[in-house]
């Protein structure tokens, strides 16, 4: 079809996308139903649709892309769509981010009797010295120990902007055509993804374990866990997609000027690395 | 401008009967599924409604419960906007913008596909909670904190995942639209040559791309409260319920302009048309246009302002609040000013856009008196604002929705609308809605408050005519129904160019448009 079409690519018709509706349909309402006390088996069954649609689709966009169907327009969309993808994902970030500020600039002070809540505070929690981190007047939790910037996620920030740089290298040797270049840069961004999601793991547990510093600790847990662990998530899903891009290098695909998903997945990273920087000055350092 | 190729034929395989639709990547399929979709949930949503008008239609509990009352009051505005007003939008946006900006297809057409398909799921899951034990969601459609969390039904979770998988078919769809104008235009069709139905859409898109990340970040929250101990609506964890609030209307106040503008746009193409002149004040359209969509997001609190906020924050998004009436101001005067010695006929989508004109700037003014804090303590949560987004959403985006219908469906079947029976479903449709929602106005100015089964006595007379209206209304929709099955099923024969006036790249293809328009780009001079 590309040839009467101007040579931009419609794609045929596909079973792909309404594959992707029910397993997503099956995660989400399987979650729900397990919230509630229903089995977990088909939140699990839609996860496996969800997997095997993304091999399916994924695997489709490669084949016609190997084959030469996408000329430098289909290249343009794709770049456009892959920016906004992002920006939407920085939006994601913005609300959790906008929460925490919220909490340590406006309410948690207010609990505390700023502004003109001092009788709030003398009626409700006459204890409660507002303060960060904290808990809240109510010691949801019970007492903590919160987690200080210069230990693990210090090393973190390191490992994360260690692999900025490598991946950058990979680009390199991608482009000047050399591709062992490009695998090592790869396998030691993936390494170092992957190093960095093993330390953080290890944070959790000891986070759990010693500190009592929960998911449930209050406005500081909450914060805390909701915006590491989403960063975290994005982190697996970026190493995941450097992963294929590894295996696709091995394989041989990409040539020096046409390489759009290696590209997509480099900004993926760059983007994960930068809502660090933000994690590791708001939630970690000024604490 | 060149004439497109207008071959027809169907490739080898190609899928047939249902699975021709599941499996479709042709924007014209895909933007008629969207429309076939909204049009179902309208009447979903509108049958509630009609449950909301009876129960109303006198004081006292008659005809269910208020547990349900609620429910109804809950649903009735997730269908309506998630479900009907939403992706109406975006059929309009599939079948237009690749054949106005002279594209062979949406940017990215399988994921066109996925955006769809995804509703008819989200829509399930939502409708589902109804029948689950302790009810579906009762807590208003905007859901604050505690309500939605501490205080809800096991449904909510349900709730919440609804919204996330509409979340996602929003984003796709905005970045396809966003893709689709920027890198699928003919040669020659600059930005600012752009129809400016194509304009809207596109400022939507990044109103969408920007909020409904917010939006799927806020029911998060409610989820992690519900669920997994997470404090950010409590209090006692250091939270705040009002963070909620925050959240939600960061999300919700660009919202309402995700619904108007791509509307705004609709209106911009019909009105020329029938007053055969261009339409005045282009480029100022277009800059409006950009200004409302920058605006949405500085001035949301302005929906809090009962809420309790410093007096510092209340001044200030009282005064952006107000600001957003100058760009609108702009919009309506230029639409007038088109009009103004045109050689104006109306037909159907011309009433459709006049009474979107003036019933909308009815709107536009209501809700200028609750942008003013002070005023809108005494407004607040009564059915004064019940009438003014009715006004704007009703009257507004949904009479701009009805007029491109009739604008286009010519263009999408072949065949001219009934034109006796469109301007009856205009004028029974325009007298209704003003029974059934001014006066709200009344009402609202005197007490009463929205969201409550019941009310007191000297509220009862209007009420009552409300809900005739409300009826009357409802009914009108279902013989829209019949004359676009009418439509679809024959009627005289529709030219390329269908209107006289009109002018655009989708005039100089056929009517039907061929299954693939523009296979080869137009030259656009």
């Amino acid at each position: 079809m590309s040839a009467s079409n101007g040579g931009y690519y419609l794609p045929e018709p596909s079973h792909w996308p309404i594959v992707g509706s029910v397993g997503l349909f099956l995660l989400l309402g399987g979650f729900a139903n397990f919230l509630h006390g229903g089995s977990w088996m088909v939140m699990a069954a839609g996860g496996a649709v969800l997997i095997y649609m993304l091999f399916g689709w994924f695997g489709t966009v490669i084949s016609e892309s190997q084959s030469g169907k996408y000329n430098a327009q289909v290249d343009m969309s794709f770049r456009w769509a892959m920016g906004w993808f992002i920006f939407s994902e920085v939006m994601f970030f913005a609300a959790f981010f906008g929460a925490l500020f919220y909490a340590r600039m406006w309410s948690v002070p207010w609990l505390g009797g700023a502004s003109n809540n001092v009788m709030t505070s003398e009626l409700l929690w006459p204890a409660f010295e507002a303060m960060w981190p904290t808990n809240g007047p109510g010691n949801v939790g019970g007492d903590y120990q919160y987690m200080g910037a210069w230990g693990i996620p210090a090393i973190n920030t390191l490992i994360l902007l260690t692999s900025g740089v490598t991946v950058t290298w990979a680009h390199w040797g991608l482009k000047k055509g050399d591709r062992t270049h490009l695998i090592m840069g790869l396998l030691a961004t993936v390494a170092l993804g992957f190093l960095f999601l093993g330390l953080q793991a290890y944070e959790y547990i000891h986070a759990y374990q010693e500190l009592n510093l929960t998911l449930g600790s209050g406005i500081y847990g909450t914060t805390f866990y909701m915006l590491t662990g989403f960063h975290g998530l994005h982190v697996t899903l970026g190493a995941t997609m450097l992963t294929i891009i590894l295996l696709r290098s091995m394989k041989g695909h990409f040539t020096s000027d046409n390489h759009f998903a290696f590209e997509a997945v480099a900004w993926y990273w760059h983007f994960v690395d930068v809502v660090w920087l933000g994690l590791f000055v708001f939630v970690y350092w000024l604490v | 401008m060149s004439t497109a190729t207008t071959h027809d034929e169907h490739h080898h395989g190609a899928p047939s009967g249902l699975m021709r639709w599941v499996k479709t990547t042709n924007h014209k399929d895909i933007g008629t599924l969207y429309l076939w979709f909204a049009f179902i949930m309208l009447l979903v949503g509108g049958a509630m409604a009609m449950v909301i008008r009876a129960e109303l239609f006198q004081p006292g509990m008659q005809v269910v419960d208020p547990q349900f009352f609620n429910t109804m009051t809950t649903m009735h505005g997730l269908i309506m906007v998630f479900g009907a007003i939403m992706p109406a939008m975006v059929g309009f946006a599939n079948w237009q913008i690749p054949m106005m900006i002279g594209a062979p297809d949406m940017a990215l057409p399988r994921m066109n596909n996925w955006s769809f398909w995804i509703l008819p799921f989200a829509g399930t899951m939502l409708v589902s909670t109804l029948f689950m034990e302790g009810g579906g969601p009762a807590f208003g459609w905007t859901f604050y904190a505690p309500l939605s969390t501490t205080f809800a039904p096991a449904s909510t979770d349900f709730f919440i995942f609804a919204v996330h998988m509409l979340g996602f078919s929003s984003i796709m769809g905005a970045i396809n639209i966003i893709a689709t104008v920027l890198n699928m235009r003919a040669p020659g069709m600059t930005l600012m040559k752009m129809p400016l139905f194509v304009w809207t859409w596109f400022i939507t898109a990044f109103l969408l791309i920007a909020v409904m990340p917010v939006l799927a970040g806020v029911v998060t929250m409610m989820l992690t409260d519900r669920n997994f101990g997470t404090s950010f609506f409590d209090a006692a964890g250091g939270g705040d319920p009002v963070l909620f609030q925050h959240v939600f209307w960061f999300f919700g106040h660009p919202e309402v302009y995700i619904m108007i503008l791509p509307s705004f746009g609709i209106v911009s193409e019909i009105i020329p048309t029938f007053a055969r002149k261009k339409l005045f004040g282009y480029s100022s359209m277009v800059y409006a246009t950009a200004s409302i969509a920058f605006l949405s997001f500085i001035v949301y609190a302005h929906h809090m302002f009962t809420t309790g906020m410093p007096v510092a924050g209340e001044l200030y998004f009282m005064y952006a609040t107000i600001m957003i009436a100058v760009p609108t101001a702009v919009k309506v005067f230029n639409w007038t000013a088109t009009m103004w010695r045109g050689s104006m006929t109306f037909e159907t989508p011309m009433l459709w856009a006049v009474g979107f004109v003036f019933l909308f700037t009815i709107g536009g003014f209501t809700g200028l008196m609750m942008g003013v804090a002070p005023t809108d303590m005494q407004y607040h949560d009564t059915y004064f604002i019940v009438a003014h987004f009715h006004y704007v959403l009703a009257a507004g985006a949904l009479f701009a929705i009805l007029g491109g219908v009739y604008y286009w469906i010519p263009k999408w079947t072949g065949n001219m609308y009934n034109e006796r029976l469109g301007k009856i479903h205009f004028w029974w449709s325009a007298i209704s809605i003003n029974v059934l929602f001014f006066p709200q106005h009344f009402i609202g100015l005197a007490g009463m408050p929205r969201r409550i089964p019941d009310y007191s006595l000297q509220f009862a007379d209007w009420n009552m005519i409300s809900s005739l209206g409300g009826f009357a209304f409802g009914l009108a929709q279902i013989f829209f129904l019949f004359i676009v099955i009418k439509t679809i099923k024959g009627g005289e024969k529709a030219s390329g160019q269908v209107w006289e006036g009109a002018e655009g790249l989708e005039w100089t293809v056929a009517s039907p448009a061929p299954y693939h328009t523009f296979a080869t780009a137009p030259e656009v001079k």
